[in-house]
């Protein structure tokens, strides 16, 4: 089963590779980790996204509760939640390209944030599905590059992660 | 006061108590070393290699209540010092390294003897730390010290530049510490408790199961006491010897790969198992599908919440200090009326008994030749059942765990979890110093104290009058065991060629060395170097080659499946 697993973590170096030295070292697997400080500058919040069975995610944040530095862990996948991810998709843009590609952004309500006069820099957040829909409904030819940030996510209403 | 930080560092272990720094000099530490000679409140102890240092330090942390302290350089220094870090790790004991590292303007430079110190030792501490500013010394020993001795324990290190060990600033330890995402669980849940309580008086055929944190906690005393009130049979893991007295009529031996044939069955047919500070170890119960399939209620009390349910489900966890449980469990027993069934717990010892008559520790001894297990029980009668023994990893530790009877906690030392070779002579040291007056003995084979054996000068330099027990049988021996068993028979390079004269060896370092080939000298040669209060005897037992150690699970195996002898194969 795949979890969203958010915590809150004291931000002093090496506090990164703490976690994901932990994921490693105990063969669990991390699809994604997001990090970056919080409002609170003397904190980082992590959102890592991981499957395992129950046993195995209970005793992940077991584990990840264990570290010194982990002020809080939540498992936001067990109740409802908002998962955001950002793309920018660099595309070749010439020609009758150019028009379908700006109508693909449309449809999508992503933004064209740089244009030369061959090419569009699109950006796009959304879920995954929504990022994977993109990239399966744009002819792949025309794809340059594409460059994803991991998951971020939040709990829905009342839920909410703070010390 | 404006002191610099090596001063500061000295500073911070008198104020800690620390009467002993295990240690090594080298360029990155020169100031701390330099500050260690202006004072006289902690004395340093020179060993002859990192390794030993901390091993030394985690065997005087087992022997005490207190935290061990290390003390090495940078590069190599904590390179080889990273061994005994993950044997304190594994075990949870409390110890704090110290560790130098190249100046912070070489840092990530490639220095000579530089090393990702912080960065190699992540895995197999609680914590660690690369302090980079001289004033965060203090706080950050302090802290590692709090750490190191608080909650599940665990060895902590410090990593300090030399640069930072230079400069000044004022000096002032901190009195308290707190830190928001540290904050360790003490009190166990009181309905938790309460329901366990329950379980326990309801059940039919009741097993307690207890591992290392009984000893860790101290909690020796609680855990007879319950164990007496409830009248329940009990086994100690091999890290938990000790925790209750081994002489008693209600224990039954130690569970697991060679555990007593009657603890192993107990604890498969129990319908209750009430885990103490045990962590359901693969050495304990073997294969865990195995051990899963006879249905059982499992109280599991453990201070780190992720041991519970890691490779057992647990039926209710109860996480704290497992005195403070352990004490209100009594109280809760003493304050109610109800006690357990007689009738149930009649039956059940009735079958716990005829276990027991199986007599699964029996073997034959010889006039002949020198049986390792008659040497233990011969070591047993002559100290009183009262030495600190340490052990290191192979047949003789577990002849050592089987046949000496350990009564009360801290007297039993040696590497359960990671199972390090050459562990033996330095938790000796360790134990030595810690207890002046006791009789050390470290039990060991002629293939693990060679892992170490230059330790055998700093038990010169400091006069440590450590009794050396080597069952000596030529071979690896639990590895001979393996390939005997599970290999056909062949011996790929378990036999030790050219050993040197373990006598003459510790006459060399200025000890006395006994050599015994012949049984009926074992005892006599113990009496000898027991009585030889300031010697440090190096006794060289030339044991049975072919000694097995029985009963045996096979690994893969489950708990019933047992080997009790030779005629079992």
């Amino acid at each position: 089963m795949r979890h969203v697993i958010s915590l809150l973590i004291e931000n002093e170096s090496g506090a990164l590779s703490r976690v994901s030295g932990l994921f490693s070292a105990r063969g669990y697997n991390i699809e994604s980790l997001t990090v970056a400080p919080t409002e609170d500058a003397s904190m980082s919040r992590m959102t890592i996204v991981t499957t395992g069975s129950d046993d195995i995610i209970e005793q992940i944040t077991k584990q990840l509760n264990k570290l010194v530095e982990v002020v809080k862990v939540v498992d936001i996948s067990e109740a409802a939640h908002i998962e955001r991810e950002l793309m920018l998709t660099k595309v070749r843009a010439t020609g009758k390209d150019r028009e379908e590609m700006k109508r693909m952004a449309e449809i999508f309500r992503a933004r064209i944030i740089d244009v030369t006069d061959t090419s569009y820099v699109i950006e796009l957040t959304g879920n995954q599905s929504k990022l994977d829909a993109f990239i399966s409904a744009i002819d792949p030819t025309l794809i340059l590059e594409s460059v994803r940030s991991g998951v971020c996510g939040v709990g829905r209403g009342d839920r909410i992660l703070k010390v | 006061m404006v002191l610099t930080g090596a001063e500061i560092v000295i500073r911070c272990l008198q104020e800690e108590k620390v009467d002993y720094v295990f240690g090594y000099p080298g360029g990155a530490v020169l100031y701390i070393y330099d500050a260690l000679f202006n004072q006289d409140k902690v004395r340093h102890v020179l060993v002859r290699h990192e390794q030993a240092a901390v091993h030394a330090a985690d065997g005087y942390a087992r022997s005490t209540e207190k935290v061990g302290v290390a003390l090495v350089t940078s590069g190599p220094g904590a390179t080889n010092a990273v061994t005994g870090i993950a044997t304190a790790y594994t075990d949870s004991i409390p110890v704090v390294i110290i560790s130098g590292q190249v100046p912070t303007a070489a840092i990530g430079q490639d220095a000579f003897q530089e090393v990702d110190t912080v960065g190699i030792t992540r895995p197999c501490v609680k914590h660690n730390f690369l302090v980079k500013d001289v004033r965060d010394i203090a706080n950050t020993i302090k802290k590692a010290f709090y750490l190191a001795k608080t909650g599940r324990p665990g060895p902590v290190l410090v990593d300090i530049p030399k640069d930072v060990s230079a400069h000044k600033c004022e000096f002032e330890y901190p009195k308290e510490i707190s830190m928001r995402s540290y904050n360790p669980v003490i009190k166990g849940h009181q309905g938790q408790i309460r329901k366990a309580v329950q379980l326990l008086l309801e059940a039919k055929r009741p097993m307690i199961y207890t591992g290392g944190g009984v000893v860790l906690a101290n909690a020796a005393e609680q855990l007879t006491k319950l164990t007496r009130l409830l009248g329940f049979p009990i086994t100690n893991t091999l890290m938990g010897l000790g925790g209750y007295p081994a002489s008693d009529r209600q224990y039954l031996g130690m569970p697991g790969m060679h555990g007593t044939y009657e603890a192993n069955m107990a604890m498969h047919y129990s319908d209750v198992l009430l885990a103490v500070g045990a962590r359901f170890d693969d050495r304990v119960i073997g294969n865990p599908d195995h051990f899963a399939e006879e249905p059982r209620k499992i109280i599991h009390v453990d201070i780190d919440p992720s041991s519970i349910s890691k490779r057992v489900r647990v039926d209710v966890p109860i996480v704290g200090d497992l005195k403070e449980v352990l004490e209100e469990m009594i109280r809760q027993l003493e304050a109610g009326a109800a006690r357990p069934n007689p009738d149930a717990l009649g039956a059940w010892w009735k079958q716990v008994d005829e276990w027991r008559s199986r007599e699964c520790m029996k073997y034959k001894n010889s006039d002949e030749i020198i049986k390792p297990q008659f040497v233990i029980q011969k070591l047993w009668e002559v100290t009183g059942g009262d030495a600190i023994v340490t052990s290191d990893v192979g047949q003789h530790q577990m002849w050592a765990s089987q046949y000496y009877r350990f009564d009360k906690p801290r007297r039993w030392l040696n590497s359960g979890g990671l199972g390090t070779m050459g562990v033996g002579l330095p938790y000796a040291m360790g134990a030595q110093l810690a207890n002046p007056g006791a009789q050390v003995a470290c039990v060991t084979g002629e293939a693990s104290i060679q892992m170490n054996i230059q330790e055998l000068s700093t038990c010169k330099q400091f006069r440590l009058p450590i009794k050396i027990c080597n069952l000596n049988n030529r071979y690896l021996g639990m590895v001979r065991q393996w390939q005997q068993l599970f290999h056909g028979e062949r011996y790929s390079e378990s036999y030790m060629d050219s050993l040197p004269d373990f006598a003459k060896l510790a006459e060399a370092y200025g000890h006395v060395g006994l050599r015994i080939e012949r049984p009926a000298d074992v005892e006599g040669a113990l009496r000898e170097a027991f009585a030889r209060k300031n010697d440090l005897v190096f006794l060289d037992f030339q044991i049975d080659q072919t000694e097995n150690v029985y009963p045996m699970v096979q690994g893969g195996k489950g708990l019933t499946e047992m080997i009790l002898s030779a005629e079992d194969l």
